[in-house]
């Protein structure tokens, strides 16, 4: 019965077209315009390493004490970056399975191949376990070694956009890269690595994609490459002079993550985070109790505001916008089925039980849903165009719209419209075919 | 074959009570050809979308084939009235997007017929009333008088037990009238059991029995031999 009921709806379609068309206009535009905010609060607000999100933990330690006055810390008076003492503290400590301190820095790139003008690379600098930490995949070779870590090493590896552009997609490994007048030796070429928002440092350029080059913590600091992320040197905090002095300063600017597999691990890992607190506090340089924590991916997100209050009363918005357009369609199907009182009469006449009726027409409501979500696909994609001509290009990784969405699209537009079918379709079931008979 | 009993219709508002059947009997046995007539608003339409269980009763008895149907829930009624009843209306009412093999289609898709079942009752109907070649026409390109053959096509399909038929010619000029009238004597001869709404007189003669009622009751008339087909019936 029910391909009967789709071709019946299909007729009923095309029967009344003026009608039809006005209502899938009006779901297709809720659809489009819901699915346009839809599609970028999902981006914003995705577990960006859902593997691993629950093993991976950002680090805060409050290294400047309660009663200094910064403005930016949260609830508890915590940054989200740490020191670089204390990230050597805690890389030093190597309490984790993995862990790694990183900052965000950058180089100017003179390729050797002469008809490529020099140009910057974002960088990071961190630790080996960075790449295996995050999951990070490699088109060619793989991450430098613990050994190169601690022997501050010229190595690099690069995004797979890089290799494109300087090796032409050849695999480089074993080839150098000129930075900042430096040779490095590229020992890995990542392949698509896209992680949105960008997780690992949400202080630079959250949705932005990730760097293009990565090199050693160690061999940055040896390089004196200064931070090109958020630096805080907030309070009465005053570095000396020098890139020994900041060294050695409370400014923060690193971030720090560590991968603890189990829940037993991340509760040892916290308290040994504690711990290291209260013996900084033992050794004079905190004169407070210790206070720092833990966040995994998910939680570091939301604490962050990875999705801005903006966004989701955008969404909001739209989908309220949908509600009226789904009103409207109701009422339109309210009045396309009335009109078709006397033929449900003739069909309960000759048998159709209520059931039959409301499956019919809820069968023709899901039709019209479909052909909204078509039309709403549509105008999501043209949306989504308008957003990215607005929006700086290190945000239009969130108009990416993913087979995903389209489903999303399709399944919110049918089962929006079935729903708004539910009266109209219980108001046919309750046609009275005597009534309908006699009016004849 | 179609027995109520003191059977009785009421309307009801916050303030009054219309009884449309009051105290209604009648027993139409299998393979009579009846006509039930009455002025307008005398109840012959409430009584007919009662026997075709379109309507509820409020009091009384009625069997349908045996089966009482005090009680039955929707989905009851809705599979007694595909599987026995057939219905001819004054106004056709055949859907106007299917075109008249789909039409006839319709209650034997709520049967739960297969494919080549429905397609060979369909044929079957048709050439039955004579429209063999219409199949895919659409009830607008058809003449009322053709209306009204795939209608009667259309109840006949399901084999009913019982064909209720409303004014069926009363949207049809003479001529066309004169041509449904023959068909229906044709299916009452050959054993179907027809009850036939009319107000119409002359109508009602062509019947084997005539049933008037007047303000929800019938009214005795007395016993006549009819002319059905050629044939005397004594009622």
């Amino acid at each position: 019965m029910l391909n009967y009921y789709f071709t019946l709806a299909l007729r009923s379609l095309k029967r009344n077209a003026v009608l039809t068309v006005l209502m899938i206009a009006a779901i297709g535009v809720g659809i489009g315009a819901s699915m346009t905010t839809l599609t970028v609060f999902r981006a914003m607000a995705g577990d960006p390493i859902p593997n691993k999100s629950r093993q991976l933990f950002a680090v805060q330690i409050d290294n400047w004490g309660p009663k200094r006055g910064i403005v930016g810390g949260d609830e508890q008076n915590l940054q989200e970056q740490i020191s670089y003492l204390d990230a050597i503290g805690l890389m030093t400590a190597h309490a984790a399975q993995r862990q790694s301190a990183m900052y965000a820095t950058g180089f100017a790139l003179t390729p050797s191949n002469p008809d490529l003008r020099p140009f910057v690379v974002q960088a990071r600098a961190a630790y080996g376990d960075f790449f295996a930490m995050f999951d990070v995949p490699f088109r060619y070779g793989g991450s430098w070694t613990a050994a190169d870590d601690a022997g501050r090493a010229d190595v690099v590896v690069i995004s797979r956009k890089l290799n494109d552009k300087v090796f032409g997609g050849a695999n480089s490994v074993g080839k150098t890269l000129n930075l900042d007048n430096h040779d490095y030796r590229v020992v890995g070429v990542l392949d698509r690595w896209e992680p949105l928002p960008k997780f690992y440092d949400l202080n630079n350029n959250k949705y932005g994609e990730p760097e293009e080059a990565f090199i050693p913590f160690t061999r940055a600091i040896d390089q004196q490459l200064p931070s090109w992320g958020n630096n805080n040197c907030g309070g009465d905090t005053v570095p000396a002079p020098g890139w020994e002095g900041r060294l050695h300063s409370e400014c923060i600017w690193i971030q720090f993550w560590a991968e603890l597999p189990s829940a037993a691990d991340a509760g040892r890992y916290g308290m040994f985070v504690n711990n290291y607190a209260a013996e900084q506090r033992r050794a004079g340089r905190f004169h407070w109790a210790p206070n720092t924590r833990i966040h995994n991916v998910r939680e570091w997100l939301t604490h962050e505001h990875a999705v801005s209050t903006e966004a989701r009363i955008l969404v909001l918005v739209s989908f309220s916008f949908l509600l009226v357009c789904l009103l409207n369609a109701m009422g339109l199907m309210l009045a396309k089925i009335m009109g078709r009182a006397g033929d449900i009469g003739v069909r309960r006449a000759l048998g159709a039980n209520r059931r039959a009726i409301f499956a019919q027409c809820l069968i023709e409501a899901g039709v019209v849903g479909l052909a909204g979500g078509l039309l709403g696909l549509a105008l999501t994609a043209l949306g989504l165009a308008g957003l990215r001509s607005l929006l700086s290009d290190e945000v239009n990784r969130l108009t990416h719209f993913s087979l995903e969405d389209v489903a999303i699209a399709v399944i919110l537009s049918v089962a929006a419209t079935v729903l708004a079918g539910l009266y109209p379709t219980w108001r046919a079931a309750q046609v009275q075919p005597a009534w309908q008979l006699k009016a004849q | 074959m179609l027995k109520m009993t003191h059977l009785s219709k009421a309307y009801r508002t916050e303030v009054v009570e219309t009884y449309a059947l009051r105290d209604f009997s009648i027993h139409v046995r299998e393979g009579e050809f009846v006509a039930v007539t009455g002025p307008s608003g005398s109840g012959k339409t409430t009584f007919l979308t009662i026997a075709g269980l379109l309507e509820e009763f409020s009091g009384g008895e009625y069997q349908l084939d045996g089966a009482n149907v005090r009680g039955l829930n929707d989905n009851q009624r809705s599979r007694l009235r595909n599987e026995k009843i057939g219905f001819i209306f004054q106004a056709f009412n055949l859907i106007p997007d299917l075109n008249v093999q789909d039409n006839i289609d319709v209650p034997l898709r709520y049967r739960g017929f297969d494919g080549a079942e429905r397609r060979r009752r369909i044929q079957e109907s048709l050439a039955r009333v004579g429209l063999s070649a219409r199949g895919r026409h659409y009830p607008a390109e058809l003449s009322g008088g053709q209306q009204q053959r795939v209608a009667i096509a259309r109840a006949l399909a399901g084999s009913p037990r019982l064909l209720l038929a409303d004014e069926p010619t009363g949207n049809l000029d003479t001529q066309m009238a004169r041509g449904v009238l023959d068909l229906l004597e044709e299916l009452h001869r050959d054993g179907s059991t027809i009850v036939m709404v009319t107000h119409d007189p002359e109508l009602a003669v062509r019947a084997q029995r005539e049933v008037h009622i007047v303000d929800g009751q019938v009214v005795d008339l007395a016993p006549q031999p009819r002319l059905v087909a050629g044939n005397h019936v004594n009622t």
